[in-house]
């Protein structure tokens, strides 16, 4: 044990999200010790593109760092590591002489690469993609993102062929930032970023050149690929000398964080939208039922696990939508208040394909649909139908993971926003008909991003240990009957059934 | 100075009419018990609808107090927001004292319970949200009642049951009681509903200083007592975290 690790108190983890950036400092027991938040502005410059400012995120970035440490009065040698989770998918192409971007990042959720992706799709099929990455095509994706950039940015195709322009997803902008910027900064990504890009070979875990080929993405500009556990550099300025040791997408530090270490454990996280990643194990797991194959981790030299995922765009979203654009509740929360005015949904169904149906169906075409509508649907029926359509669409993720893997799930674990709204935790209980369990530690994204730093520089041995600190905070059990189910579920399919060919090809 | 503005003061009429007794009135029977046409306040009531101070019954057609006026009344917090604001508190209270948490409001003198975490050991436990508990046999009860005053006036002598030896049921103990736990500013209770367990409270208040919900934990009593007095370090952790969900909800740092 080196001199300087009688010092180490506590592990750091930023959580850079779509909506804002946040560090937690834990102690060894994961305990949250201080946690700094600041927001950022969404930029939608036209209908169905969403932009963040990449500038504004590592300003951020440093400032939440900066309070996170004041609030609790310590300094940087009280911390051993620094992981970082983040929004996945997001692009950001930067000058690597200056470290001025070129562009805002384009969101996750953008989806000006609608067109692109038909045309990769036309010219190349989905086949490849799906065999070499476990992704099909989408918007979603970085490396269609950065193609866009290359074609709208006069003289950024010859630039990045010379290495002069740089691609990251958010982990690789931030830790380059951490660790020099342009005065030597470290460009890598690890694994699980790495994996939503559409340019990385899931078992080979390095850029494909068929892959970059077919997008026209050149190879100068990409990161290298790490493991998610390790040292990447050291970090300058606001926490001088502290090892940055972590990266992973924000829903593969989740599993983390909820200690989902054995294949077949899975967690679900409830926020705007939802996703759902079960562990694998060690090798990827093709899905055809419309799931992801995708990484779950990869601990420093250690085998890589992989992991399904689900994903489901509109969740926590919808009860938004309802509270900000019908107005019928003041906050998030009343929406439960609301929804235990009646009894049941009044045969109300709502199917909210705001920008298609991802997983496990992934048809762009479809739209949001209400129904089973009558005279007798108050608002009440409304809410509860609101709060339904989280539950049946993780239902429908469920089965999809149950029939690939193989399989049959036995119990979830749940985090996320709408964890705390009891009425959508116990119907997703009965629509599951497994038991779901919140962990006492809500901030999962944020805990895996330590844990995974911490495990890179000894600050814990082993995930073994790690598994003692979860604890349950709430379990709820099923309870409806199978019959309510199984008639429930097939309105609910005849429901999504009636989305889909609503988005014609001249729009 | 300007005179006063007769459409606000019959709007005013209208609200205080609906806050009481019958809460739900028609066109005609407001008219007629503020002697003014049905075209006029019928004008005042639509005005009224559009702000989203009265709504109209769907089924009766009859008016009633509505959900915006509702959140602006003294103590109205929904017991679904309070959970939500007060979950990451509730979850760090229930890691540092190794006891299940659990939030409770008003609810037609009983305590409701909103908000349940379980005690961190992973043993089995069933969720406890939505039902009722006892006021006068419980720290949560003790912890809502002692800051309202006006339903610790309406005890009756004989109106507070016995669970076990330990329970108060007199009411002139009971009440000096709360009187005390207002003073400190937490409540206890050793073994009055169940024999063995405990329960420590403190009350969560809004940003206008009223009570809006408390916060306990609850375990056996050796683990939670000495002799028969909390043990300070839990009353210290009930108390913080119930600040910091004060702090959450707007109420003035102290």
């Amino acid at each position: 044990m080196g001199p300087g690790r009688l010092n180490w108190r506590y592990v750091a983890s930023i959580d850079q999200g779509t909506a804002s950036s946040r560090c937690f400092v834990f102690d060894d027991r994961a305990r949250i010790v201080s946690v700094a938040q600041h927001e950022h502005r969404q930029h939608f410059p036209r209908p169905g593109w969403v932009e963040h400012d990449p500038e504004e995120i590592w300003r951020n970035v440093e400032l939440v760092v900066r309070v996170a440490l004041d609030k609790a009065d310590l300094s940087p040698t009280d911390l051993c590591a620094l992981g970082i989770a983040n929004q996945r998918e997001t692009t950001v192409l930067w000058d690597r002489r200056t470290g001025a971007p070129v562009h805002n990042a384009i969101n996750w959720q953008d989806t000006r690469t609608d067109r692109l992706c038909r045309e990769i799709t036309r010219e190349h099929g989905q086949e490849m993609f799906r065999e070499k990455t476990g992704l099909p095509v989408s918007t979603y994706f970085s490396g269609p993102k950065i193609r866009w950039l290359l074609d709208h940015i006069p003289g950024l195709q010859e630039r990045a062929e010379a290495g002069e322009v740089l691609f990251g997803t958010i982990d690789s902008w931030l830790i380059w930032n951490l660790t020099g910027g342009p005065g030597g900064g470290r460009h890598v990504t690890d694994v699980t970023n790495a994996s939503r890009t559409l340019l990385m070979n899931l078992q080979a875990l390095d850029w494909d050149p068929a892959l970059l080929d077919a997008i026209g993405v050149p190879a100068a500009m990409l990161p290298e690929i790490r493991s998610s556990s390790e040292p990447y550099g050291e970090a300058g300025p606001p926490i001088a000398g502290v090892p940055v040791a972590s990266a992973l997408g924000d829903q593969h530090a989740a599993l983390v964080g909820q200690t989902c270490f054995n294949p077949g454990d899975a967690k679900c996280t409830f926020g705007t939208g939802s996703f759902f990643v079960l562990n694998t194990g060690e090798r990827p797991v093709t899905s055809s039922n419309g799931l992801l194959s995708t990484l779950a981790y990869k601990l420093g030299s250690a085998e890589p696990v992989y992991a399904l995922e689900g994903s489901i765009a509109v969740t926590g979203a919808l009860v938004q939508w309802f509270r900000d654009n019908l107005g019928l509740i003041g906050s998030a929360p009343e929406i439960e208040t609301l929804a235990l005015t009646v009894e049941d949904n009044g045969g109300c169904y709502f199917v909210p394909a705001f920008s298609g149906l991802f997983a496990p169906h992934w048809r762009s075409d479809a739209r949001g649909v209400i129904a089973g509508l009558t005279g007798y649907i108050n608002k009440g029926h409304l809410a509860r139908a609101v709060l339904e359509a989280t539950a049946w669409q993780t239902r429908e993720v469920m089965e999809a993971m149950n029939t690939d893997y193989g399989r049959s799930l036995s119990a979830l674990r749940v985090d996320g926003g709408m964890t705390p709204n009891n009425l959508l935790m116990q119907f997703l209980a009965d629509v599951l008909d497994v038991p779901v369990m919140r962990p006492i530690v809500a901030e999962t994204v944020s805990l895996g991003a330590a844990y995974t730093a911490g495990l890179a520089v000894g600050f814990w041995q082993g995930t073994d240990g790690l598994r003692k600190n979860w604890h349950r905070a709430a379990e709820w059990l099923p309870s409806m009957d199978t019959g309510a189910r199984e008639r429930g579920y097939r309105k609910w399919k005849k429901a999504v059934a009636r989305t889909v060919d609503w988005v014609d090809d001249d729009e | 100075m300007p005179g006063r503005i007769q459409s606000i003061e019959r709007a005013a009429a209208i609200l205080r009419l609906l806050s009481g007794r019958s809460r739900r009135l028609g066109v005609a029977e407001l008219a007629g018990e503020l002697r003014l046409p049905k075209g006029t306040v019928y004008g005042i009531l639509r005005t009224l609808q559009a702000v989203g101070f009265v709504e109209q019954d769907r089924d009766s057609g009859k008016y009633q107090l509505g959900p915006a006026l509702l959140h602006m009344g003294s103590s109205y917090l929904d017991g679904n927001e309070l959970r939500t604001r007060a979950l990451n508190w509730a979850d760090g209270l229930a890691t540092r004292s190794g006891e299940s948490v659990r939030i409770g409001t008003l609810h037609e003198n009983q305590v409701l319970i909103v908000h349940h975490v379980f005690r961190p050991d992973d043993t089995h436990q069933a969720l406890e949200v939505g039902s009722l508990l006892p006021v006068h046999a419980t720290a949560l009860g003790k912890a809502l009642l002692a800051h309202h005053d006006y339903l610790v006036a309406e005890l009756a002598p004989g109106s507070l049951p016995s669970y076990t030896p330990a329970t108060v049921t007199d009411v002139y103990r009971f009440r000096s009681e709360l009187e005390a736990i207002a003073q400190r500013g937490w409540a206890v209770e050793v073994g009055e509903l169940f024999h063995g367990s405990a329960s420590i409270a403190a009350p969560i208040e809004d940003r206008r200083r009223v009570t809006v919900g408390a916060m306990s934990i609850a375990g056996p009593i050796e683990r939670l007592c000495d002799g028969r007095q909390p043990r300070a370090e839990f009353v210290d952790y009930v108390m913080e975290a119930s600040r910091a969900v004060s702090r959450e909800l707007g109420a003035i740092p102290w």
